[in-house]
């Protein structure tokens, strides 16, 4: 009952002409989600404009940009701390955590990240990434993804799946291990052997993680 | 005189913006009965009672279920709300951009009864096939979803290149949306791919949000004309052995992956909330109707006895002279 109440306030607010209701009743909240930083409003402004142009009685839809909160800009000097994102696709292992420095395990090697670093984007092999702060030292098992370290001393680091190294249980390591092994040695076809092969390599990349 | 003052209660009914179901149950007692006759029968108004109950208990359990599913489905679509963010920091959005092939991707839902949203999307994928018209370019649809399906079979029958239908049969996964992104990217040219989708605000709210996905031909074309968010991806070092290119590209899987993976996440509770306000809104209506129907049913019931107590007591007055 009250949930209509609110409706019918909306409607009778000035409203644009063209907007169906619903997307009224939407848009009130969803104005305080944008936040863009100005160049992003052009671009933003750029997809309105031509929108109301071809299609004006539908409202233009949002995109992700006005949900997002804009990056700040490069600073002058080097900043102190490095600002850490680490997602999964099912959670945000840390969001905005200022640390002193990553270490992620690139498919060249382990690139360590400090602020001030230089913008890099990083293809990531399994492997350990560690979390510096200060004397604690968090690590995690990742299994694959994508690295990007901005000039603003921001680090994003997107992972298909990471789990905390105490989680990892050795035997099944060595276990797989051997499977996968075995399995590289009588496959058959390319794709059955590229497989096996990246079986191999996380499993490896596993048995060095729990044992170095 | 019971039967005029049924009539006018009938008609009070009859202007007020009514479902069909009002005006059958005024017709009733406008019903022409030669005086006298008792052939007012409560049967018929029972039995539409029975049926409205029957409704509002069926739409009162779909409820319920719908927002036991939204609880689940809402928090992982939360936690999923980081991932396609570190993308737009990297290579911003530009849902304006020009370019020849465009995929519009739909994500709607399988099962009816949930209000607009589907319709919505739709709308919304034509508007962007219209804004993206030209002479030499023509978007193309990948529909997920049948609700959506049906829609834009009737009229663009031709651009749809590709239907995806029950992805929700199983819980959600990013493995299994990752491999229907990969299937999609092999099977369909893009240059740039538009994901239309409505993006969970609140139960009550949903925002039609368009993601756009840009091939890597296009991000390096960005790249070297320097303008913009993407003109900066110049200053960006890339680890390893590969060129920008394969580096790209790989991005650009991963990153149509990530953004679908959060889309039908995002559409899904949606479509939950929006199940859950449209059998609110049903049973409540449900529940109007049967309140008329069971004054109906009183009076007519009031009637019938007032009648037979008016003929016994004429009768006997007539008796006694």
């Amino acid at each position: 009952m009250f949930r209509h109440a609110a409706k019918n306030l909306l409607r009778h607010r000035p409203v644009p002409t063209t907007s169906a209701a619903g997307a009224a009743a939407a848009r009130a909240p969803s104005r305080t989600f944008s936040a863009d930083a100005p160049a992003a409003q052009t671009a933003d402004a750029g997809f309105v404009e031509a929108w109301k142009k071809v299609v004006p009685n539908i409202d233009p839809p949002k995109t992700p940009l006005s949900f997002m909160e804009p990056r700040p800009a490069t600073p002058a000097s080097i900043p102190s701390k490095l600002t850490v994102n680490f997602v999964l696709p099912y959670a945000s292992e840390l969001s905005k955590k200022e640390v002193d420095m990553v270490i992620v395990p690139a498919t060249t090697g382990e690139l360590g990240v400090l602020p001030g670093h230089v913008a890099t984007i990083a293809e990531l092999k399994p492997g350990v990434m560690s979390v510096h702060d200060g004397n604690e030292v968090t690590k995690y098992f990742v299994s694959s993804g994508f690295a990007f370290v901005h000039a603003n001393s921001f680090a994003d680091i997107i992972a298909v799946e990471a789990v905390p190294l105490d989680r990892i249980d050795a035997s099944l390591v060595q276990k797989g291990l051997a499977e996968f092994t075995q399995k590289v040695n009588s496959a058959s076809t390319d794709l059955e052997k590229a497989e096996a092969q990246i079986g191999v390599d996380v499993h490896s990349a596993l048995n060095s993680a729990l044992t170095g | 005189m019971a039967m005029a003052a049924l009539r006018r209660e009938g008609r009070r009914f009859a202007p007020s913006s009514p479902p069909p179901l009002l005006d059958a149950s005024a017709l009733l007692i406008e019903h022409h009965v030669p005086f006298g006759a008792r052939s007012i029968s409560t049967q018929v108004v029972r039995n539409r009672m029975k049926s409205v109950k029957n409704i509002q208990k069926i739409t009162k359990a779909m409820k319920m279920v719908a927002a036991s599913k939204l609880r689940a489905i809402q928090i992982r679509a939360e936690n999923s709300r980081g991932l396609w963010q570190p993308f737009i920091a990297l290579l911003g959005d530009t849902p304006s951009i020009d370019v020849k092939k465009n995929v519009i991707v739909t994500v709607s839902s399988d099962k009816g009864l949930c209000g607009g949203i589907n319709s919505t999307s739709v709308r919304l994928s034509k508007g962007l096939h219209k804004l993206n018209s030209g002479p030499d370019k023509e978007p193309k649809y990948v529909v997920v979803g049948e609700k959506a399906k049906v829609q834009l079979i009737r009229d663009s029958r031709k651009h749809i290149h590709l239907t995806i239908s029950e992805l929700t049969k199983i819980p959600l996964n990013y493995t299994q949306v990752s491999v229907l992104a990969d299937d999609i990217i092999k099977n369909v040219e893009f240059d740039a791919l538009k994901i239309v989708f409505n993006k969970f605000h609140s139960v009550v709210s949903f925002i039609p949000t368009v993601s756009t996905v840009l091939s890597p031909e296009v991000v390096e074309r960005e790249v070297e004309s320097g303008s913009g968010k993407l003109g900066e991806l110049d200053s960006y070092e890339i680890e390893g052995g590969s060129t920008r290119g394969e580096t790209l590209q790989n991005l650009a899987e991963f990153q149509f992956s990530c953004v679908m993976f959060n889309a039908v996440l995002e559409n899904a509770c949606s479509e939950m909330g929006a199940r859950m306000s449209a059998m609110d809104s049903s049973s409540r209506n449900a529940g109007e109707v049967l309140d008329r129907l069971t004054l109906t049913y009183n009076r007519t019931r009031q009637a019938a006895i007032t009648t037979e107590l008016t003929e016994i007591i004429s009768g006997a007055s007539a008796l006694e002279g």
